[in-house]
């Protein structure tokens, strides 16, 4: 099984369930700034690997396509977060050595290589769609 | 107006990503758009410029620990969506019981190492 581009399934999703993701998104990197400046970066830096998209995503995917594919795409979430992890040990490693435009590129391409490798090894041997 | 910024920015990430993951299929691989560092990206962005390159590199220290927490979020994710008692919503938004209480856990493990 490979991934395939399907970009017919954006027809699904409508104008309010966006706006839904851009408020949440927007309201969780606000209070990410709040909580820096309360408690300091530490406790913020947390809140950067806060589930901002995926409870609106699944119940989304629940609403159009089904139960069975929302616990689909919980699944490819779990695998997705060790990608996080990838993205934010990158932007430890390199962060005060390189650029910040390079070291979140890095970071980015990161959580790319992870996760596409991560899905291969762990569905990519699965016939049909998984 | 910092928040308005931090607001827009991080909204338009988000929705980014998201739709960026519909444009996927199977679920799996959309999937993996759930756990993107779409709040990350808008706020470490927003911290190089401020605060500098030493403040990012604390903020993604905690992040790596918070993907232990997202992991077990999504994890509880499957395994709460599995019951069909249990609305997929109602499981999404109990699941993040399991990430506050890994977050805080890990948080407090890691300040008892620093002392």
């Amino acid at each position: 099984m490979t991934p395939e581009f399907a970009p017919e399934q954006l027809k699904k999703t409508k104008a309010w369930e966006y706006l839904v993701r851009f408020a949440f998104g927007g309201a969780i990197t606000a209070a990410t700034g709040l909580i820096a400046k309360l408690w300091g970066p530490f406790v913020a830096g947390f809140f950067l690997a806060f589930p901002a998209i995926l409870p609106a995503s699944i119940t989304l995917v629940k609403q159009h396509d089904g139960r069975g594919k929302a616990i689909e795409d919980a699944r490819g979430a779990t695998l997705g977060s060790i990608g996080l992890a990838a993205f934010a040990i990158v932007v430890v490693i390199t962060s005060g050595r390189l650029p910040a435009a390079i070291v979140l590129t890095l970071a980015a391409v990161a959580w790319t290589i992870i996760d596409v490798g991560l899905w291969f090894i762990r569905f990519g041997r699965a016939r049909g769609h998984a | 107006m910092e928040f308005l910024v931090r607001f827009l920015l991080g909204g338009a990430v988000v929705s980014a990503f998201a739709a960026a993951g519909e444009l996927f299929k199977p679920k799996t691989f959309s999937g993996l758009f759930g756990a993107a560092p779409s709040v990350a990206i808008a706020a470490l962005a927003l911290g190089f410029q401020k605060h500098g390159s030493g403040y990012v590199a604390i903020e993604a220290r905690s992040m790596a620990l918070g993907s232990i927490a997202m992991l077990l979020y999504s994890a509880a994710c499957v395994a709460l969506a599995k019951r069909k008692a249990i609305p997929v919503w109602l499981g999404a938004g109990a699941a993040w019981i399991a990430w506050f209480g890994a977050a805080a856990a890990l948080f407090f493990i890691v300040q008892g190492i620093d002392r």
